[in-house]
């Protein structure tokens, strides 16, 4: 590795916990060979880059873009532009690249609600706000107009916005996948363009407990039950999310006795993780009544968006809840 | 919001064995019913993914039928039961995504039941047309904001390149 020239790396992060970023040290000592191989141009969490200084580089001048975060304002947006046009690969890095993950789940709020609730009626960072101050995108001062960023009332993924190469999925991705995926990118030997850097098969493989014939009458919430560690989760009614997740994890939920909650997404071909899931689950509900069915679904899933697509809301087919439009 | 004008876009799943047989029966017996369903033959109700019906309300339709044999008469057993509790579990699914159920329906509808399926697509209709259009893309719109506050970035940080060249 040491003999060829240095490639450059960077590194973004958009509407995103930083976990990822994270993630990306727990390769361990690993990191070195990275840096070994790559100058690491912008990575705003551990460096310092400046947006500037990518700004001035040639299109295609950066080897390699890992990206994670959701699109959520325009300045996020200009962010996965820029490094799209300057990358010659651009991974979508994380769930929220992936699928929108957790801060998707806002897609079923407006940008109204949002704010409503963080600048009216008081968060940590915002206890107390009399005068019902707004964020605004521009404001004028003596010396000149001052901008912020527009915030978006729908959480984008990054192929939403922009081509994506490949896909890591995971939140965060475990540091053998991302390691292996640096292995592939560095050898050249990566899977065609669009393809998820990882396995093409489901969780409930990579899991070690045993399978019967699944017939639930009753779903359980996690802390209804203490489920028995050696039989599938699903079977003792606890939604387990395994059936419809991609592997890759080694199934950890379900190692500790956890349900899994789906954040690798969907397997290849599937166009909604939520759908797939739905489809699934409804196949082994053990009654042939409506009414019965019905009432299993509505006490046992009291949040279906929440259950479904807790990760790959801003992915799915409809991406938000409706909004409601006004006057 | 009612509207008479507003002609919806309906699509239907029919089951292969039946209620596809219904709409031909009511064909050739010239029932009348509205021609707002777009029909798509499938081979079993229990064909239908909740992604189609997903993809159909997304991608512009304002409703959606989905009919099979009825409980019991299934070509594959039964996997019309799978199909009704699919269909329960979306339409647990839609409501929470602001999506009125009323616009997603299962109907069963056996090979003789030409009538019977005329009279429910009719419904439907009727109800998805007091409902109103669904327009489900006009919700991923940012109202026009969105271009305008990119372009301002893009100036903002060409205006400071100026300066500290």
């Amino acid at each position: 590795m040491s003999d060829k020239p240095k490639g450059k790396l960077a590194f973004y992060w958009a509407a995103s916990c930083g976990g990822c970023d994270i993630s990306l040290l727990a390769i361990d000592e690993k990191i070195l060979d990275v840096a070994e191989a790559f100058d690491i141009v912008l990575w705003p969490c551990a460096t310092d880059g400046k947006v500037r200084d990518v700004e001035k580089m040639a299109d295609g001048e950066i080897d390699v873009c890992l990206f994670n975060g959701g699109i959520r304002t325009s300045e996020q947006e200009y962010m996965a532009q820029l490094l799209r046009r300057k990358s010659k690969v651009l991974v979508a890095f994380g769930s929220c690249a992936c699928e929108g993950c957790i801060p998707g789940l806002t897609n079923m709020n407006t940008r109204q609600e949002v704010f409503d609730t963080v600048y009216k009626e008081g968060s940590a960072t915002m206890p107390e706000n009399p005068q019902d101050v707004r964020p605004q995108p521009a404001t004028k001062m003596p010396e000149g107009t001052l901008h912020l960023p527009i915030f978006y009332d729908t959480l984008r993924t990054l192929d939403q916005t922009v081509e994506v190469d490949y896909y890591l999925p995971g939140c965060p991705p475990e540091a053998e996948n991302i390691w292996k995926a640096i292995v592939a990118i560095l050898e050249n030997k990566l899977p065609p363009k669009g393809s998820v850097i990882g396995l093409n098969t489901t969780v409930c493989d990579e899991c070690p407990r045993t399978r019967g014939e699944k017939k639930i009458k009753k779903f359980y919430r996690t802390w209804e039950i203490i489920p028995d560690e050696e039989t599938c989760l699903l079977e003792q009614g606890l939604l387990c999310c395994g059936i419809a997740t991609r592997a890759g994890c080694g199934a950890l939920c379900p190692a500790v006795n956890s349900p899994c909650i789906g954040c690798h997404g969907a397997n290849d071909g599937v166009a909604d993780f939520g759908a797939r899931l739905m489809s699934a689950l409804a196949s082994v509900i053990d009654s042939d009544d409506p009414d019965e069915i019905r009432r299993i679904i509505e006490e046992g899933i009291p949040d279906p968006v929440g259950n479904f697509y807790r990760f790959s809301l801003a992915a799915s087919q409809l991406r938000r809840k409706k909004k409601v439009v006004r006057g | 919001m009612s509207n008479e004008n507003f002609d919806p876009i309906i699509v239907g799943f029919f089951c292969n064995w039946c209620s596809y047989r219904a709409a031909d029966l009511a064909g050739s017996a010239r029932i009348k019913y509205p021609s707002n369903v777009r029909i798509i033959r499938v081979m079993c109700s229990g064909r239908v993914d909740p992604t189609f019906v997903l993809k159909a309300l997304a991608d512009g339709a304002d409703g959606v039928m989905i009919a099979g044999c009825h409980p019991g008469e299934c070509h594959y057993i039964n996997q019309n039961y799978k199909a009704m509790r699919r269909y329960e579990m979306l339409k647990h699914t839609l409501s929470a995504m602001g999506v009125e159920p009323e616009r997603v329906r299962l109907v069963w509808a056996s090979a003789a039941e030409g009538q019977q399926l005329a009279e429910a697509i009719d419904e439907l209709v009727g109800d998805v047309r007091r409902l109103g259009p669904l327009h489900w893309l006009q919700n991923w719109d940012e109202n026009g904001q969105r271009q305008k506050a990119l372009d301002d970035i893009v100036k903002e940080h060409e205006e400071a390149m100026e300066v500290s060249a």
